[in-house]
């Protein structure tokens, strides 16, 4: 077990930053997001939930993947290649870990994501055991331990130091690069402070939340539940759940004319939008209560049916905080079966 | 705002039960005492469960454009929702007849980012005891004056008047208030150098993600297909691209409201992001007022509207173009 | 008027109504008067044709300047259009001087069939203002650049 002061947290990630690109939780007029870090940014070890989820980092909301350019009568394509730069993602907490793990069951499956698989491969993910989980917190109904995330190096940020250990051999490489700064510390304040979250949680008051009577196998007694129609009355149809979501990972693939040039791009898309998936006969699904239905059985049934019974929710908590209208996932669990198990 | 609710509970109850409404548009609850749901409750059983407390910060009159279709709907407005509620009767998006609107007071709707903002976490519960909210967490309980975390709406609350009702709880209505301060922060904005409006607005568009809640919550946005989801217009857009997107959508949408907008602050409420987008639509209120003469929009319906109007003397674009600065 | 030579052609799109500002085009044409040959027209059957996104669409995709022209107010062809276009015109450029875009870049004018000369002016000192102001930068996406 290594640790760092606090007080030279800075330090460290200039260390870090000199030799790679650093994304980590930073604050922009008041919204706390994934960005770059440059030299002099403060990241703050109270933030527990960026808007947007960690995703971004490895599935950009928007990436251009090529050009098409006419020049008289030739015609060229520039493919856009893959990262190929190391880079390290700092503060990432266990549900967003283990959202990575469920975006690599769709992007590393067969046919496999170029873009996605070259920026998994180069990336050094630091996550960050949670401090002071909040209300909307739920991680535990999908067997997530706040107190001990995946990732590369897994870190614990107590007052005085940030305790760092490393879980693969990128995250060894990462501990070696800043080894000037790291000292070594005993894991007795690691284990209080791990005891502590996992105190919390347990006092959450989600944390008894099932997914009782949902996952793999129950397609037919949901879909025609009569609940959607209510849950679903409320809906604006705006994609703030899909887009703030570190699972969701549905994209349209677009054309931009840009005099003779195309740019080719994919951007993240929403289920939750009249024109997802839509082709020329034009009724893809025409309600609303139908794509609010879509959001959630993909998440509770349908993936799960996939991949061996594993629900794609991870209990982050971001689309029950930032909801326009406060409809969320753990509603849609509790009116279909799941329970709070008082 | 207790007494409100029971008040309000009881006669959406007996509105149904008599026959007079067969439905009634109102707030749910939720999981954690702050989280209200808009939502439709169809007997009387039901509307005994309808929540109003300091966390209905929804504005419910767009919804009627897809749930006031037949038979007659009950609808709780509040003040600020009531201006709105004239302008989709202006717009005939609505229908008068079908429609029963019981205005409800209110004193003030609480912003829960702004709670959490003051480091208030673990939230399990909220009750209002005179000027102070008490919240428990599971952290302890914390307290802080209501005034510091009302919605951005609320600060600069434009009154206690309801502009349309059928009937009033409570029975008494409030005032229009005379400085609401709505526009301070506008002029904060002109009287920087245009360099610094620049950084300002792109700082902040620069979070947009494209979610169109704004534009999906916005009582003025009721147009049945929006440019911006018509691939064929050219300027739609999934997300946000590349480094124009988001400015074009916003002015485009702030403009396509601009003389219609009631400014009940939904765009603001609604940001996943804390875009402060009231600032674009109080922008052209206030340059309406100034070129043609002081405009609510939604004070009482069939208004024409300014954008859709004119007179032979208006002032000239160069007025704008050639101003100093 | 002469324009300083310089590596930086600006782009600019000139909205002109069908039935005043196109027909005061041609005479400045026909009457032989010099104006820049980066003004681009494109014809309007009225000023009030021009929606905003038109001109932002134009700066999108690099225009340095926009200019609309119409009818005199009052002698619009279809009575009232220019009347319209006036009121949005004050309106979205007041916007985009509080979102930090030069104003400059933006302009309206009224040119009738009978002023030729008044075109080939407003397109010059247009232009020169456009000069002046530079490349456009604030408004444009960088995909369309080359």
């Amino acid at each position: 077990m290594k640790r760092l002061e606090t007080s030279r947290i800075n330090e460290f990630f200039d260390v870090i930053a000199a030799q790679q690109r650093l994304y980590m939780p930073l604050e922009n007029n008041g919204s706390v997001n994934f960005g770059v870090y440059s030299q002099g940014d403060k990241y703050d070890p109270s933030a527990l939930h960026t808007v947007k989820s960690a995703k971004d980092v490895f599935f950009p909301q928007c990436e251009a993947m090529a050009s098409f350019v006419t020049e008289g009568k030739k015609f060229s394509v520039t493919p856009v290649a893959p990262t190929d730069e190391n880079f390290v993602v700092f503060g990432v907490r266990a549900c967003d870990v283990r959202g990575f793990e469920l975006l690599d069951k769709v992007f590393l499956t067969d046919p496999v994501d170029n873009y996605y698989a070259a920026r998994r491969s180069h990336g050094t993910i630091v996550s960050l055991v949670c401090n002071n989980p909040e209300e909307t917190c739920f991680c535990s109904t999908f067997g997530i331990d706040a107190a001990a995330p995946a990732g590369d190096v897994i870190g614990v940020w107590t007052e005085d130091y940030l305790y760092l250990e490393a879980a693969t051999q990128k995250g060894e490489e990462l501990l070696a690069l800043t080894g000037s700064l790291l000292t070594d510390g005993g894991d007795e304040e690691v284990l209080r402070r791990k005891e502590q979250t996992r105190e919390i949680i347990k006092k959450l008051p989600l944390a008894s939340l099932t997914t009782e009577g949902w996952g793999a196998g129950t397609l037919d007694e949901k879909f025609n539940r009569p609940e959607w129609d209510e849950l679903s009355s409320a809906c604006i149809a705006c994609g703030t759940c899909t887009f703030v979501c570190p699972t969701c990972q549905c994209y349209d693939v677009r054309d931009y004319k840009a005099g003779d040039k195309v740019s080719r791009y994919r951007c993240w898309d929403s289920c939750m939008y009249s024109d997802f998936t839509m082709m020329a006969h034009g009724t893809n699904r025409p309600t609303q209560k139908q794509r609010f239905r879509q959001r959630f059985m993909h998440k509770l049934v349908y993936f799960p049916d996939n991949n061996d019974g594993e629900f794609s929710c991870v209990g982050c908590g971001r689309c029950v905080a930032k909801c326009p209208i406060s409809m969320n996932i753990v509603k849609v669990i509790k009116a279909m079966g799941g329970k709070n198990n008082e | 705002m207790q007494e409100i609710e029971k008040t309000l509970r009881s006669r959406c109850a007996e509105l149904i039960e008599t026959g007079v409404c067969d439905r009634v548009l109102a707030w749910d609850g939720g999981e954690f005492f702050y989280d209200n749901t808009p939502a439709v409750f169809a007997s009387a059983e039901a509307a005994r469960n309808i929540r109003y407390d300091c966390f209905c910060g929804a504005n419910l009159s767009k919804y009627l454009i897809e749930k006031a279709t037949e038979g007659k709907t009950c609808v709780l407005l509040k003040p600020c929702d009531t201006y709105s509620f004239n302008q989709l009767l202006t717009e005939h998006r609505i229908n008068r007849d079908n429609i029963y609107v019981i205005g409800v007071g209110c004193d003030g709707m609480v912003d829960i980012d702004k709670v959490r903002a003051k480091g208030i976490k673990g939230i399990t519960n909220v009750q209002e005891s005179g000027e102070e909210l008490v919240i428990s967490t599971v952290y302890g309980e914390q307290r802080c004056a209501k005034a510091d975390c009302l919605l951005e709406k609320c600060v600069s609350c434009k009154g206690k008047k309801h502009f349309a009702y059928d009937e009033l709880i409570p029975e008494q209505d409030g005032q229009e208030s005379e400085k609401n301060g709505r526009f301070d922060m506008v002029e904060r904005l002109e009287a920087m150098s245009p360099q610094e409006r620049f950084a300002f607005w792109q700082e902040e568009l620069s979070k947009c993600i494209r979610c169109n809640a704004c534009r999906n919550a916005c009582p003025a946005c009721s147009c049945r297909k929006c440019i911006f989801d018509n691939p064929a217009s050219g300027v739609a857009a999934k997300a946000n691209s590349d480094t124009f997107e988001e400015k074009m959508f916003h002015i485009i949408r702030a403009f396509h409201v601009a003389g219609r907008c009631t400014d009940c602050g939904e765009c603001s409420r609604v940001c996943p992001q804390n875009i402060p987008l009231h600032l674009l639509n109080r922008k052209f209120i206030k340059e309406i007022n100034q070129f043609y003469g002081e405009y609510q929009a939604g004070e009482e319906p069939d208004q024409r509207g300014p954008l859709v109007n004119f007179t032979t003397d208006d002032a000239d674009p160069t007025a704008v173009s050639d101003k100093e600065g | 008027m002469q324009v300083e030579k310089s590596e930086f052609r600006p782009k600019i799109v000139a909205f002109c109504c069908n039935w005043c500002s196109y027909a005061g085009a041609d005479l400045a044409g026909s009457s032989r008067l010099a104006y820049p040959a980066d003004v681009k027209i494109i014809r309007v059957p009225c000023s009030c044709r021009v929606n905003p996104l038109f001109i932002l669409r134009a700066f999108e995709k690099g225009a340095d300047g926009v200019i609309l022209c119409g009818c005199h107010p009052g002698d619009c062809h279809y009575s009232t259009g220019n009347y319209y276009a006036r009121r949005r015109m004050t309106m979205l450029f007041s916007m985009l001087d509080y979102l930090g875009v030069e104003k400059g870049r933006t302009r309206v004018e009224w040119v009738s069939a009978a002023e030729g000369v008044k075109f080939s002016t407003v397109m010059n000192n247009f232009v020169s203002k456009i000069y002046e102001l530079g490349e456009n930068v604030k408004l444009g996406d960088l995909r369309c650049k080359k």
